[in-house]
């Protein structure tokens, strides 16, 4: 035990960053209780000697000048946000010591979800909850944790739970949850309460240092100048009325359960990170295209369109995906937006040997269309000299346009055969391969393991495809 | 290396661990979840850390703490996200801190809904956050333009101590293309400002609140400074045939990529049509666009929304030659005819 | 110069450090601290130590709210040397 009791070292000498005269003073008015949790909480960081790893986070409030005083590394908040704020810094930087000090304003009103969150999320910070009763720094206004009847400048006829409901109870509302190690409420006061919040501090800090998890500790404090009371009222109208409602105690405390580990700090690699990232490193196929569809097949605009489920998302993305191994500038476009509804589904495919402009499709010179009601939609909307692919186990029409070249393929009943209809779409796809020699397809079965994810359907819907060409080619 | 065919938002968050991001904080909202989804996915495999907050609100605050360690780090959302996250965006411009975000626009006011759109601008290009604070904007219009501007965001982000933003609409944000993802960034930049553990006798502040008035403009000031070198230096633009141009077309994003098939067109119709696509919102091309008036008979600005970037364009042209607007709000994409129609009119 | 045990414990007070809340007055069991006529330099009334009667107890030093304003030498504190 030191035989001397002095300013803590992680205190500034010289309280540089403080506006004004005075700089070897706090700003705090005289009898603030957080000049007196500032004092324990640096004298654990010394005691601790972790002052060179510590984080305090100063979130808006009268303690929102911390960073005046203590000698860490110091982070200022917005109001409310210290625990996600903490949250970053900690995950970032999982070996420091990340300290959140927060008014009850702070933590219980604007912040009470991130206070709540971060402690379901056991994040292994600790936090220091100053429950004053009011809103100190903005001129004695309520706070979620003003009193019943206590009379602030914004209830000024006392607090009214009819009006402004009851007092928040945070340490009995973070004891209910799971994650937290360690809830604790304490009261400034007399020694033998002071120094029971000299032990919660430490206890909160050791809980971080041996790595086990979320600590938080209340402390009942007083604030002469918004309550309008000497020192010493203030003191006693704490021991009298405050702990009242909010009874002191240890709501919760797992420490003894957990391991002490140690904290590794985050290490920056791009090892493997190619592979990590499932980027491919080698071409898989020719850079060139090389095949040469008749001049009417050329850069198509497609659009394919059917029920959600007959796996036009699918189709589109098989001819982008083929495509590009081809060598086309490709784009796919899934239905989306205001023309997602009802079921039904489409997508806009490009596959080009020039840059592609509008990847929306307006006026296809290709419609898939896989059902009758995407038919009627879009037939209207397809090229002069255009191409429809249908559906003749759905449509029992053909297209009305004469403009165009219209061809039909029972593709379900196709599919059918195969055992599966889901695979109507391939046999589609196969169609059009087939029919405009835009793929050949070796370059489509290669590509088939990208888009379809279960390897045990890729013989199926290889068949599907040459079951589709086999059909137009005869 | 190979392409790879993948949607926009996939693409950023691959090009963003390539940028040595190792940190994600987000929030789910359509159209822009794949970013979080791709981080979730992708991080834990690269020794980064997927969160996914309690709101906005938390994600980017997450995002604050975590810029404060000098590491890099991202968030993602879309336009009511983006609300949302405003005030932590200040304060991440107040206190310097470099951090990117990835904003995916839909419809609104409101709820709006989640087709495209592009009426963030004025909330993102002009700030939207309180304060005198300016923001790098990039907009990239294809998936391998989300890759590369995302990974350049960090780049200058970290060089300004600054937010950077990546600013796409949903159509870019959801439509596959391929894409050819560059090098990993091998070291990210030594942060000789940022909170460390090593602090010894030093103590390092992030911090944006300064209540001396002297003060606080001396930082506004460092900070304008700050952002003239950026409107020097980091002006970004595209044109596309626009050497004879007379009537020059504006848009960005996904309505960029329908202007170049307009242009394609209405050159095929004898008009002597030009593209100027701005990639950089801010700092806007505004000298390059004001340059170019003069050889122009007119301008049409095109945008996804009520008109916020014909702002810009009025202010760089100032009246010298006819601006002309053409937007569509609920989230439709104009086609290529549709703008040839309107430039036919003017 | 070696420290004296005599001389400690004690209780110090730096008078322009105190914001005069009392705090410390009245948890002194030994009554051994008051209230100071003069004022200090931001206009309070310092506690002040009688000289005499400190037992090291460091009650006062955890109940005064500024961190630099009391410093408490215990029995048996011994001086650095001082070159």
């Amino acid at each position: 035990m030191a035989k001397v009791l002095q300013k803590a070292n992680s205190f500034y000498d010289i309280y540089e960053r403080k506006s004004g005269m005075n700089k070897d003073i706090t700003h705090y008015c005289p009898g603030c209780g957080h000049g007196v949790l500032h004092k324990l909480i640096a004298e654990a960081i010394d005691d601790f000697d972790i002052r060179d790893r510590t984080i305090l986070i100063s979130p808006v409030g009268c303690s929102v000048f911390a960073y005046y005083y203590f000698r860490v590394g110091n982070i200022q908040a917005a109001h409310g946000r210290a625990p996600a704020v903490a949250t970053g810094i900690k995950r970032a930087m999982p070996h420091s010591i990340v300290i959140s000090y927060q008014g009850d304003g702070d933590l219980a009103a604007i912040g009470g979800n991130n206070i709540m969150q971060a402690a379901n999320r056991g994040e292994k910070i600790t936090v220091f909850f100053v429950n004053n009763a009011i809103y100190g720094m903005t001129g004695g206004q309520m706070a979620p944790t003003t009193i019943v009847g206590q009379k602030t400048t914004t209830s000024p006829y006392g607090r009214k739970p009819e009006n402004e409901g009851y007092p928040v109870r945070m340490c009995e509302l973070i004891s209910t949850l799971e994650a937290p190690l360690y809830v604790e409420r304490v009261a400034l006061g007399d020694p033998r309460h002071t120094n029971k919040v000299r032990r919660a501090v430490r206890r909160g800090l050791k809980n971080q240092i041996e790595n086990k998890g979320f600590s938080f500790v209340e402390v009942l404090s007083v604030c002469p100048s918004g309550w309008k009371m000497t020192s010493e009222q203030a003191k006693d109208w704490l021991q009298e009325e405050m702990v009242k409602y909010f009874p002191l105690g240890v709501y919760k405390d797992e420490s003894s359960k957990v391991e002490t580990t140690e904290a590794k700090p985050h290490v920056f690699t791009i090892d493997n990170i190619n592979e990590n990232l499932s980027i491919p490193t080698r071409e898989s196929a020719s850079d060139k295209v090389e095949k040469k569809p008749q001049q009417q097949y050329r850069n198509p605009k497609l659009i394919i369109a059917g029920f959600g489920g007959q796996g036009v998302l699918m189709l589109g993305l098989g001819l982008a995906q083929a495509g590009m191994e081809a060598g086309y500038q490709v784009s796919w476009i899934p239905s989306y937006g205001p023309e997602m509804r009802g079921g039904t589904a489409n997508c806009h495919v490009n596959l080009s040997t020039e840059r592609i402009g509008s990847p929306t499709v307006s006026q296809p010179s290709l419609l898939i269309a896989m059902n009758a009601p995407s038919l009627d939609k879009f037939e209207k909307q397809v090229v002069k000299n255009g191409m429809i692919l249908y559906n003749t186990s759905l449509i029992d029409k053909k297209p009305e346009r004469s403009d165009i070249e219209s061809v039909g393929i029972p593709a379900t009943e196709i599919a059918d055969e195969l055992g599966n209809t889901r695979v109507a779409n391939m046999v589609v796809l196969g169609a059009y391969i087939g029919l405009t020699g835009i793929l050949d397809k070796k370059t489509l079965f290669q590509a088939l393991p990208k888009f379809i994810k279960r390897n045990a359907m890729i013989p199926l819907n290889e068949k599907a495809i040459e079951r589709g060409i086999e059909f137009v080619q005869k | 290396m190979a392409k790879q065919l993948i949607k926009g938002n996939e693409a950023v968050v691959k090009g963003a661990i390539l940028a040595g991001c190792r940190f994600f904080f987000g929030y789910p909202i359509t159209p822009a979840s794949e970013i979080a989804e791709a981080a979730a996915f992708y991080m834990p495999r690269v020794g980064g850390t997927f969160l996914q907050a309690e709101s906005e609100v938390a994600s980017i605050n997450m995002v604050y703490g975590a810029a404060s360690g000098g590491v890099r780090v991202m968030t993602a959302s879309s336009s009511p996200g983006i609300s949302l996250k405003l005030e932590g965006i200040s304060y991440c411009a107040g206190s310097e801190l470099p951090m990117v975000l990835v904003d995916i626009m839909r419809g609104g006011p409101g709820l709006g809904n989640i087709a495209p759109a592009q009426a963030d601008y004025n909330q993102i290009v002009k700030g939207g956050g309180h304060g005198n604070y300016k923001m790098p904007v990039l907009a990239p219009n294809s998936a391998q333009e989300m890759c590369d501007l995302t990974m350049q965001a960090f780049e200058l982000a970290d060089q300004y101590l600054n937010p950077a933003v990546v600013l796409a609409d949903g159509f870019i944000g959801q439509m596959m293309e391929p894409v050819e993802f560059p090098r990993a960034v091998e070291k990210i930049p030594d942060k000789d400002w940022a909170i460390h553990t090593d602090l010894k006798d030093e103590s390092r502040l992030i911090s944006s609140i300064d209540l001396e008035p002297e003060m606080l403009e001396k930082h506004n000031l460092k900070l304008q400074k700050k952002y003239r070198e950026i409107e020097a230096n980091h002006v970004q633009y595209e044109d596309y045939k626009i050497d004879d141009a007379k009537i020059i077309l504006i848009g960005y994003g996904v309505v960029s990529r329908v202007l170049y098939s307009a242009v394609d067109s209405l050159r095929q119709d004898g008009i002597k049509a030009g593209l100027i696509r701005p990639v950089s919102l801010w700092p806007f091309p505004k000298q390059h666009i004001a340059d170019l008036a003069l050889k122009s008979d007119a301008f049409l600005v095109v945008e996804l929304s009520n008109g916020q970037m014909v702002d810009d364009v009025r202010l760089a042209i100032n009246g010298v030659r006819p601006v002309h607007f053409y937007n569509r709000m609920g989230g439709m994409i104009p086609s290529p005819e549709e703008i040839c129609q309107q430039v036919k009119k003017l | 110069m070696a420290g004296n045990d005599q001389e400690y414990p004690k209780v110090v007070i730096r008078e322009d450090e105190c914001k005069g809340c009392g705090l410390c007055i009245v948890s002194c069991p030994e009554n051994v601290l008051f209230e100071q006529k003069h004022l200090n330099r931001q206009g309070f009334h310092p506690a002040g130590y009688k000289g005499q009667g400190c037992t090291g107890c460091t009650f006062c030093f955890y109940q005064c709210p500024e961190p630099g304003a009391i410093t408490v030498y215990k029995k048996g504190y011994v001086e650095e040397e001082v070159s």
